[in-house]
């Protein structure tokens, strides 16, 4: 394999570019990646390579080890079992990996896994408290929101994260919050009883 | 026969209650195919083909097979070493993650000598355009159908309309990609495969890898969608079964999104024209029709005209038309959305013609007693009297329309098996190799067990998805229910029988005096002779009851009717279509949890209206290549597009159980374009009913 820089003909995440203002890595990873040479014309560095790094998954810190291109969806589904989030477009068009980073809802699929690099991650797996569900996940079962189930816990974080802005929405405003949710099955009905239950049940926090 | 106990003695069987796996689907407990992680897990990754067509000259794989991480390297999958469309597998790669299994294949050089092709339907039938296969022309013999005498039937006619339409193929895209987990132990294979069907995909893999049957197991316990893709075993199959051996490592074999779109399946679209006669008075005497379609290189492109209407003398010409395209799969009540799309609007045409409201026509000339029930409920509820009585009523530039069609669907249960063991400590498990598509199958597993011995569903354990568990066929056409939930009735009446005997012996009281319910065994006569739950399955001393079912005549029929009705807004300045309400009338027979029934309704409601507006697979004649493979491009209806759905579930429960996941979808794009034409006072004859197309409507 030659040191090309990124491809411009076709999407490469393999090596990762740092530009400036897009410093989101931590200079701690930095050195255990290999600097690639020439240097890109621009001045640009690019890394190849693999990082150890750590990853705050539902409250707990979790060693992964990363390539610059790894995602951060690729991370918590291959190397730490955590499957809740979906892997469906892997290319941030359906929502199914939707995960919620320092509180706002990402794209796993788009979100390189060393920009995730000690902020809080929370999936669907960390929603519910000592067993007892979030009442969004509540609704969801009981309004029946879900069939095959496989969009669902994309949804649910979408819902989540409208919830914890704004605890009273409309059901205009839930259908805005899960635009970016792709359902095969058509549960989205059942979505916005669901979103619009869960707020009455508990005022719109968690439970 | 069998028989289901009267609808309102039910527990659970006819009521709403949230389906068992829920809890699993919103928590990330549920492992689907895609999700299974076992130790040592290798990534696969297939290479596809570029070109339409193109004879493999040669593969040079060695620098995937160099690159570290790489375990194994595949290229001689492709059984003719002709290629026929873009998109189909040409080699295999097996690597220690994902991205290295991405890299490999970007090494594998391809020599390919390119052919000529026609890959759009409008270029096959050309009579000079390259063939697809070589020994036979791409429009194939045509299939003929009919009845009565088609002569004398126009003859009778005296009105005739003679139309054209057209639909597009659409794909499935099941938000869980096609794909599996091959993992060998010794001579036998394990497969997880995304599934509609484990004990079918069983016998597909055995077959292709020339193993006996029961050296393979196949195991779906959870499954992201299929919508009929899923029915049948796949290329990807035995491929991932032949990575794992090379690597000696189990392997995960998931299509990409493109992948899945090109090769695993989609709806012919289909050209029609189409001719009706009906008597002055309103008879419908007479259909004719000249279709064709594409199944890409696979074949049964037809469609069920005419669908739904009884008419005396009808005569149908069909041609399966090749195209270097991938196969067409079953799709959601296949060949009947295209179909229903062309008849009904056929018959709002002569409805038209003759004068009538088409709800009266409908009533007129429709033959099933039971959605003749449901047209009159569904246009009560709707409001269908307050129906403009002319098209293109308001002023605009918005204008608003309703339109109404008829669903239909036909296949009922069929010979499945099931097992229940009733432990001693009163544990109950019942296994059947079926398989829950979403649509709650394994909800209504359990249901039954608790209907028919008086206990919480909770306490039921259901266990599908395995070739390990007794034979059940493929979940399609709406086949599950009517064939899963009578052969659990059989084992669970069997098992209260022999319980029954034990209590029986036990109290010292006539088995005909027993009866089970709300947790316990208790004598009719004296309520004060009983055995609660764990009491009676204790007396099974050490050993289990375990006892077989199967599916048995009187507890499930075959065909269903139902109803729809739409409204809509067109705006006639951009062309845009809106679906602002839509009416479900569905029957099933007996419900077995309203629900979920209601859910599937929703879905295959949604479904059409996205078929009717946006969906529409593009290959460009010009490469050869489809466009639109991804959700960024292949447009489903989404949450902003969702507009007012009512479901009724319409109860027949003395028919038995009889499946919905079909006939709901079958009308409802052809109740959108009926409703676009009362709207606009002009036919939209083809779908999707993009802006485009409304707006050359209407400078028509």
């Amino acid at each position: 394999m030659s040191d090309e820089p990124i491809k411009s003909k076709k999407f490469s995440r393999r090596a990762f570019l740092k530009v400036s203002g897009g410093g989101a890595v931590g200079a701690a990873v930095l050195p255990s990646l290999v600097k690639t040479t020439p240097v890109r014309a621009d001045g640009a560095e690019v890394f190849k390579g693999a990082a150890t790094i750590q990853l705050k998954v539902n409250g707990k810190a979790r060693s992964v080890e990363v390539e610059p291109r790894t995602t951060l969806l690729s991370a918590l589904r291959h190397q730490l079992e955590v499957t809740g989030c979906k892997e469906v477009c892997d290319r941030g068009e359906c929502g199914a990996c939707t995960v919620l980073m320092n509180g706002k809802t990402v794209l796993a699929c788009m979100t390189l896994a060393l920009d995730a690099a000690g902020k809080e991650i929370t999936t669907v797996e960390g929603l519910a408290v000592d067993g007892k569900l979030d009442p969004v996940q509540q609704a969801f079962i009981d309004k029946d929101a879900l069939m095959c189930g496989f969009c669902t816990p994309g949804f649910v974080m979408s819902v989540r994260a409208l919830l914890n802005k704004n605890p009273h929405p409309t059901e205009a405003e839930v259908r805005q919050a899960v635009a970016g949710n792709t359902c095969r099955c058509g549960t989205y009905g059942r979505v916005f009883e669901a979103a619009l239950a869960a707020t009455k049940a508990t005022n719109g926090k968690r439970g | 026969m069998a028989n289901w106990k009267p609808l309102e003695q039910m527990t659970y069987l006819g009521k709403r209650y949230p389906r068992l796996d829920g809890l699993a689907k919103v928590t990330g407990a549920a492992k689907y195919t895609y999700d299974v992680n076992l130790p040592g897990l290798l990534y696969g990754a297939l290479l596809s083909s570029p070109h339409p067509a193109a004879v493999i000259k040669n593969i040079d794989a060695s620098a995937a097979q160099a690159l570290p991480g790489v375990k194994a390297v595949l290229t001689d999958i492709h059984p003719t070493g002709t290629v026929r469309y873009v998109g189909e597998e040409v080699a295999a790669v097996a690597a220690v993650s994902p991205e290295i299994a991405r890299d490999a294949l970007e090494l594998i050089k391809v020599d390919y000598e390119v052919l000529k092709f026609a890959a759009d339907i409008d270029t096959a039938m050309q009579s000079e355009a390259p063939r697809v296969f070589f020994e036979q022309p791409n429009i194939r013999d045509p299939r003929k159908g009919g009845k009565g005498d088609i002569e004398a039937g126009f003859k009778q006619a005296a009105v005739v309309v003679e139309s054209d339409y057209r639909t597009q193929v659409q794909t499935h895209n099941s938000l869980e990609v096609h794909g599996c987990v091959a993992k060998w132990e010794g001579e036998n294979l394990i497969v997880w495969d995304s599934t509609q069907g484990v004990h079918p995909i069983r016998e597909g893999i055995a077959k292709f890898l020339n193993l006996p049957q029961s050296n393979v197991r196949v195991i779906c316990e959870y499954m992201g969608g299929g919508f009929g893709s899923k029915l049948q075993s796949s290329r990807y199959n035995g491929i991932a079964a032949r990575l794992a051996k090379a690597a000696n490592a189990p392997v995960k074999l998931m299509l990409t999104r493109p992948q899945d779109s090109m090769t695993a399946g989609n709806r012919p679209n289909l050209i029609a024209h189409v001719k009706l006669g009906a008597t002055r008075d309103g008879k419908v005497v007479a259909f004719q029709s000249k279709t064709y379609g594409t199944a890409g290189i696979g074949s049964n492109a037809g469609s069920a005209l005419p669908i739904a209407y009884d008419i005396p003398n009808t005569q149908t010409e069909h041609y399966d038309v090749y195209t270097n395209a991938g196969p067409a799969r079953a799709f959601r009540a296949p060949g009947c959305p295209q179909a229903s799309f062309v008849m009904e609007q056929v018959m709002d045409e002569m409805a038209e013609k003759l004068n009538m409201n088409p709800l009266d026509f409908r009533l007129l000339n429709d033959t099933n007693e039971t959605r003749k029930k449901e047209w009159k409920l569904g246009a009560e509820k709707f409001g269908w009297a307050k129906r403009a009585p002319k098209p293109n009523a308001d002023p605009g530039p918005f204008k608003r329309g309703m339109g109404l069609g008829a669903a239909i669907w036909w296949p009922g249960g069929r010979g499945t098996k099931s097992q229940l063991t009733i432990l001693p400590d009163g544990g109950i498990e019942i296994r059947c190799g079926t398989q829950d598509l979403g649509t709650a199958t394994r909800t209504i597993v359990a249901a039954v067990v608790a209907e028919e011995l008086g206990v919480p569903i909770e306490s039921v354990k259901a266990l599908i998805g395995d070739t390990n568990y007794p034979y059940s066929g493929g979940s399609g056409g709406s086949t599950t229910a009517p064939s899963v939930a009578p052969a659990i009735k059989n084992a669970t009446e069997k098992g209260k029988d022999k319980l029954l005997d034990l209590a029986a012996a036990h109290l010292g009281i006539a088995k005909t005096d027993l009866m089970i319910a709300n947790g316990k065994v208790s004598a009719q006569s004296n309520a004060a002779k009983s055995l609660n739950w764990k009491q009676l399955c204790a007396l099974l001393g050490t050993a289990p009851l375990e006892v077989q079912g199967e599916w048995v005549e009187g507890l499930s029929s075959a065909g269903v009717a139902g109803c729809q009705f739409a409204e809509v807004e067109v705006d006639t300045e951009t062309g845009l279509v809106k679906v602002l309400r839509v009416l479900a009338v569905q029957d099933c027979g007996l419900v077995l949890n309203r629900l979920t029934a209601e859910s599937q309704v929703n879905g295959a409601v949604i479904q059409g209206i996205s078929y009717a507006l946006l969906e529409d697979r593009l290959i460009d004649p010009v490469t050869g290549i489809p466009l639109n493979t991804t959700f960024e491009n292949y447009k489903v209806l989404g949450a902003l597009e969702m507009p007012k759905i009512d479901v009724i579930i319409y109860d027949e429960p003395a028919r038995g159980v009889i499946g919905i996941g079909e006939p709901p979808t079958v009308p409802t794009a052809a109740t959108i374009a009926n409703a676009v034409y009362h709207a606009i006072g002009k036919r939209v004859r083809e779908i999707p009913m993009t802006p485009d197309r409304v707006l050359a409507a209407l400078s028509t």
